[in-house]
């Protein structure tokens, strides 16, 4: 009867600066998420066991370590090989526009780089999530 | 719909994660499909123990409940977590972050950590919790951890669902206040003081002790009282002999017997009070602008309360 989107928000690998995903955490859950909130140093199977346990919609990445090419597609990859890979997969951070195409490409959903408005992000999320 | 059902509950029995997962997302959803998923694992629910574990906000449940957890699964055990955070009563969002305590649980294949928000409905709220116990009871987990925040009448809810409750408190947040609070002695069966390693950890204890001493049925004069230090893996071993007595002693006396009774009766309670809203309230206030019926009452040309009446009598005769 009830059903919440529900998004993972996760910092893969050794970066500590948390604030970006606090703000979206909290934007999304003012836009009525459900936000599972899992914290630092996360690793890329940490991240898909924990999505896939709390049964997401979506899963964001954050990153502001520039390791975002070898740990965002590893998290799609993960996740196609547990069959989940109907969850959607976004990322934010510090990430070179010159990255985002294969990141695309490697099934990155979309890119939120710093400066993008939270009310993008929740747009894209509900517009992306069946 | 039926053959996904018994696919998926297949699945999530041979240890499929995704499918457990589902099963649960589909009881906390209530209704009719929730509903059908209860009706189907209901053979096989029953042996779980649920254990709840309440307390302030910043008392440090969640440690708690992770070295728990590890000390569950030392023992062979295969231990269901589910941790609740408040919903916003304004968005319906929630930050569910009691997972970040429970990094390590994450990828150990005997442990299933299930994070819920309280929706802004507690009847529902209970009903959620008991039925995705019952998902992870029917799937091999035999020991249910239910942490909930520790404000008001969630921590009532969480009564309803389990076998046994250990409140947490804290040092430092003017517990000799809480300590007396009636509402959080009754709820307890285990009191447990955490961050013991804080100055004022024997006071609270003392206080408590206390407190439970005044209770006028007896009953919790020998409820165990505990100091821990969770951060530090303190006291977690003594915890879980303590509360592996008292199960056994509430089985023994019939105590768990009564409690388990009380709870399906509440879940029907629960069953019964969600229809009424699906097949009253929604036929007389849904889709209805009540505008001019409002206008009415508060100018008073019109009685709110016959209108009311006049409403269920229709619904209800047919």
């Amino acid at each position: 009867m009830e059903k919440k989107i529900r998004v993972l928000i996760a910092k893969p690998g050794l970066d500590g600066h948390d604030r970006g995903a606090k703000v979206v955490a909290r934007a999304l859950r003012d836009a009525g998420f459900e936000v599972i909130y899992t914290g630092l140093r996360q690793t890329p199977e940490q991240i898909v066991a924990a999505a896939i346990a709390e049964d997401v919609d979506a899963i964001g990445l954050s990153l502001l370590s520039g390791a975002h090419n070898y740990l965002f597609p590893r998290v799609v990859e993960l996740l196609k090989a547990e069959g989940a890979g109907d969850i959607l997969v976004v990322g934010g951070g510090v990430i070179p526009d010159d990255d985002i195409p294969g990141l695309k490409a490697a099934g990155i959903a979309a890119v939120f780089t710093p400066g993008t408005p939270t009310s993008e992000t929740v747009k894209f999320l509900q517009e992306n999530i069946k | 719909m039926e053959t996904n059902l018994d696919v998926l509950l297949e699945k999530a029995k041979e240890g499929h994660r995704r499918s457990l997962s589902k099963l649960i997302t589909r009881v906390e959803g209530g209704g009719k499909e929730a509903r059908d998923v209860l009706r189907a694992i209901w053979n096989m629910t029953g042996s779980a123990r649920i254990i709840g574990v309440t307390g302030p906000p910043g008392s440090g449940k969640s440690t708690l409940t992770d070295k728990l957890a590890k000390a569950f699964r030392s023992r062979g055990h295969k231990v269901g977590i589910i941790a609740v955070d408040p919903s916003s009563p304004f968005t319906g969002g929630a930050i569910l972050g009691d997972r970040v305590r429970m990094s390590d649980l994450n990828l150990d294949e005997g442990t299933y950590i299930r994070s819920m928000g309280t929706r802004g409905q507690l009847g529902g709220l209970s009903a959620a919790c008991t039925g995705a116990a019952k998902v992870l009871d029917a799937c091999g987990f035999d020991t249910i951890i239910l942490e909930t925040v520790g404000v008001g009448q969630s921590e009532v809810a969480v009564v309803h669902a389990a076998d046994a409750v250990i409140v947490v408190s804290v040092p430092g947040m003017g517990d000799d206040v809480q300590a007396i609070k009636a509402g959080i002695l009754e709820i307890g069966d285990l009191f447990v003081v955490n961050k013991a390693d804080r100055p004022g950890a024997d006071k609270v204890l003392a206080e408590l002790r206390f407190a439970l001493e005044l209770d006028p049925s007896g009953a919790k004069k020998d409820a165990p009282l505990l100091l821990t230090c969770a951060a530090q893996n303190e006291g977690v071993e003594e915890l879980l002999e303590a509360l592996e007595a008292q199960l056994s002693q509430m089985q023994s006396s019939g105590e768990l017997e009564n409690r388990r009774l009380d709870r399906l009766r509440q879940e029907i309670v629960d069953i019964i009070q969600e229809e009424i809203a699906h097949r009253v309230l929604q036929p007389i206030l849904g889709g209805t602008d009540l505008t001019p019926e409002l206008r009415g009452f508060l100018s008073r040309r019109e009685d709110p309360y016959a209108w009311t009446e006049a409403m269920l009598d229709k619904i209800i005769k047919q």
